[in-house]
């Protein structure tokens, strides 16, 4: 039976606590804190009732069937997280944090963002419930998404621009650990994605596995079977792995989980440390495939996406790849614009860049699948923050 | 005996403090890096921590950000580190030299060969910041082997059970650090330190260093009362900055003859 990870925190041989000393006491109660909490059946009730009245759970899945018909092949349907509060399945894991947050007496929340959408969630939780909030984001993320810069800032966050590095969400991530270490007894990390020490990735998947549970239900009822695959784009991979993990036991349904390509592996500017067999590495707490020169230095990622612009992947993904249930492939800058036009024309339906790559792979696979194929992708967020990014790229000034 | 004890036993009989610089490698560029640390010695430096730059500094503050950066860009690499270290060993054999940084640069080298490599050039000891304990067995099997000492830090927030845990893994020193927060944060307690370190000496019977956050001759004075080494980083290395490749040595050496006077008062 799969089973992870196990009591230390590891996914075979990835995760673990790779933390300073400082931040070790800290994330030991947060585990414990977390253990204790995740099933007790107060908080759960609790957490149910904001994932239905606050966030508009569940999300609806949807037959892409123009889209499909156009292709000629197998029938792509949606799972909507774009349509959750705030446009994005960030909020399934920052309402579950911000929950446990407040049972453990902390009144002031951090986060780090890329695209903007997990520091939107994070900005709205702490709005909701009276928390001071900051988060840190790359001087490029504020630029290439400032629609989401002003939203969080509506909501009463504080938004830290991080110079240092590359300026993307891998310094942002830095940045917020290094707020935790000085603020780690008033302080609670919401973190955007399944990665970091134990037990952010694995709770970061309990609280995002609401999309592949409510999949599993939702799929019988409208085709009366299991989709023959589910697909997600991957970037530090928490909404791949909010619908993947419900998937692992379900041996007849193919797991693909769709990288970053940039502009192509064979460049070497692209997001995508699974596909191109990257190194098993250390950074921001965990063992993971790691984008890395040979003397160990990260380097740097090149996406359209600022939320897939990230040099590891989660641990739980670099297991998966491992043991083989997964399969990892990935989507290049063009091919993602490419989904993003044909789901605005054919379906109405604006996706975020990120969740453009996951389509993009379908839109590939599909015509050469027959027409009783099923394929679910998780459309993991909507577009409207990639405006300025797109309207760029034609050449078009908003 | 290692350098590292022999050293510390020296000072206990002296009845004097360690007086421990850090300054990252191949800053300000990889010529002058062993002229640094020559000066360091010649300035009253007991212990070299030598700063292996990384590109994502997670504990550290803005001061030696900056100078990992200045580092990578002149291309150092924990390769020609240990080049430098045995640069170094040709005209000081004694001297204790630490290396410290993250862990993925020794990830990506291996740690069977970094550590052979580590004995073959002389460095005496290792700290990775973010290798707690829980995560260093295997690691530090092969440092042993080397017979180089894993050094642990210990935190404000480290719980009674860790710091025995620590105390069985630790060799040559233990580093406490002295605040909650990342390296040249302004906000030391002497008074917590003053607190937390018999605590400390209940479970730890190697010799405690203390640092982040000493920022003057005062602070490391005050300080040196309270341990049996004093480690002063993000000063030095502002110091460094601050100075062009003509004068660095001469600035350096005065803030480390300053530092030395100082706690030697303690």
């Amino acid at each position: 039976m799969y089973n992870y990870p196990d009591s230390t925190g590891h996914f075979g041989q990835f995760g673990g606590i790779y933390m300073a000393e400082t931040l070790i006491p800290a994330v030991e109660e947060l585990a414990a804190q977390y253990l204790r909490y995740q099933n007790d059946p107060d908080f759960k009730a609790e957490l149910a009732y904001e994932l239905k009245h606050y966030v508009g759970r569940p999300s609806p899945i949807y037959h892409a069937r123009r889209l499909s018909e156009h292709l000629g092949g197998a029938q792509i349907y949606l799972k909507r997280e774009d349509l959750n509060h705030t446009g994005a399945h960030k909020i399934n894991s920052a309402m579950g944090q911000a929950l446990l947050a407040r049972r453990m007496g902390k009144k002031r929340v951090i986060a780090e963002t890329g695209a903007g959408m997990h520091g939107v969630a994070t900005a709205t939780v702490a709005a909701r419930f009276g928390m001071e909030c900051v988060v840190y984001m790359g001087a490029e993320d504020i630029q290439r998404q400032a629609p989401n810069v002003f939203r969080m800032k509506l909501l009463g966050a504080t938004v830290v621009p991080v110079e240092s590095g590359s300026k993307t969400l891998k310094d942002a991530c830095n940045e917020a650990i290094r707020d935790w270490v000085t603020n780690v007894e008033s302080t609670f990390y919401i973190f955007g994605t399944a990665a970091g020490p134990h037990p952010y990735p694995m709770m970061v998947r309990d609280f995002q596995c609401v999309i592949g549970n409510e999949a599993r239900i939702q799929m019988p009822e409208m085709i009366g079977r299991q989709p023959d695959a589910v697909i997600a784009c991957v970037g530090g991979g928490s909404n791949a792995i909010g619908l993947f993990h419900p998937y692992i036991e379900v041996p007849q349904v193919q797991i693909i989980g769709v990288e970053a390509g940039g502009f192509g592996i064979e460049t070497g500017k692209h997001a995508a440390p699974l596909t191109a067999n990257a190194k098993v590495g250390v950074l921001h707490g965990n063992k993971v495939y790691l984008m890395q020169d040979e003397n160990g230095q990260i380097t740097e990622t090149h996406s359209i996406s600022a939320g897939l612009d990230y040099p590891g992947v989660g641990p739980e993904h670099c297991l998966l790849k491992d043991i083989g249930r997964a399969q990892y492939v990935t989507s290049n800058d063009d091919e993602a614009i490419a989904a993003f036009d044909a789901l605005c024309r054919f379906e109405g339906i604006i996706p975020a860049l990120e969740s453009s790559h996951a389509l993009a792979h379908a839109i590939k696979i599909a015509p050469g699948m027959s027409t009783d194929k099923v394929l679910l992708v998780n459309l993991s967020g909507r577009g409207d923050k990639d405006m300025n990014t797109v309207a760029k790229l034609k050449g078009i000034t908003l | 005996m290692s350098r590292i004890q022999a050293a510390f036993e020296k000072l206990k009989q002296q009845q004097r403090r360690a007086l421990i610089p850090f300054f990252t490698a191949g800053d300000p560029s990889p010529a002058l890096t062993v002229p640094l640390m020559h000066a360091l010695v010649a300035s009253g430096a007991d212990v070299i921590e030598l700063g292996v730059p990384f590109s994502d500094p997670m504990a550290d503050g803005p001061t030696i950000q900056r100078a990992s950066e200045r580092a990578l860009k002149k291309g150092v690499s924990l390769r020609s580190i240990l080049e430098m270290v045995s640069e170094f060993r040709r005209q000081d054999n004694a001297t204790p030299v630490v290396l410290m940084g993250y862990g993925n640069p020794i990830e990506a080298m291996g740690w069977e060969a970094f550590a052979s490599r580590c004995q073959a050039v002389g460095v005496d000891g290792v700290l990775t910041v973010d290798f707690p304990p829980e995560e260093s067995f295997e690691a530090f099997e092969h440092l042993q082997r080397h017979g180089i000492d894993p050094i642990f830090l210990l935190a404000p927030t480290t719980k009674e059970a860790r710091i025995e845990q620590v105390a069985k893994l630790a060799r040559g020193y233990v580093y406490y650090v002295s605040l909650k927060g990342v390296t040249g944060a302004g906000n030391l307690d002497l008074s917590a330190i003053e607190q937390k370190i018999p605590e400390l000496r209940q479970h730890i019977k190697l010799p405690i260093g203390v640092g982040f956050g000493i920022r003057d001759a005062a602070t490391a004075k005050a300080v040196a009362k309270l341990c049996d080494g004093v480690v002063v980083g993000s000063r030095i290395v502002q110091q460094i900055e601050d100075s062009t490749e003509q004068n660095v040595i001469a600035n350096v050496s005065a803030l480390v003859k300053e530092l030395r006077l100082a706690i030697d008062q303690a």
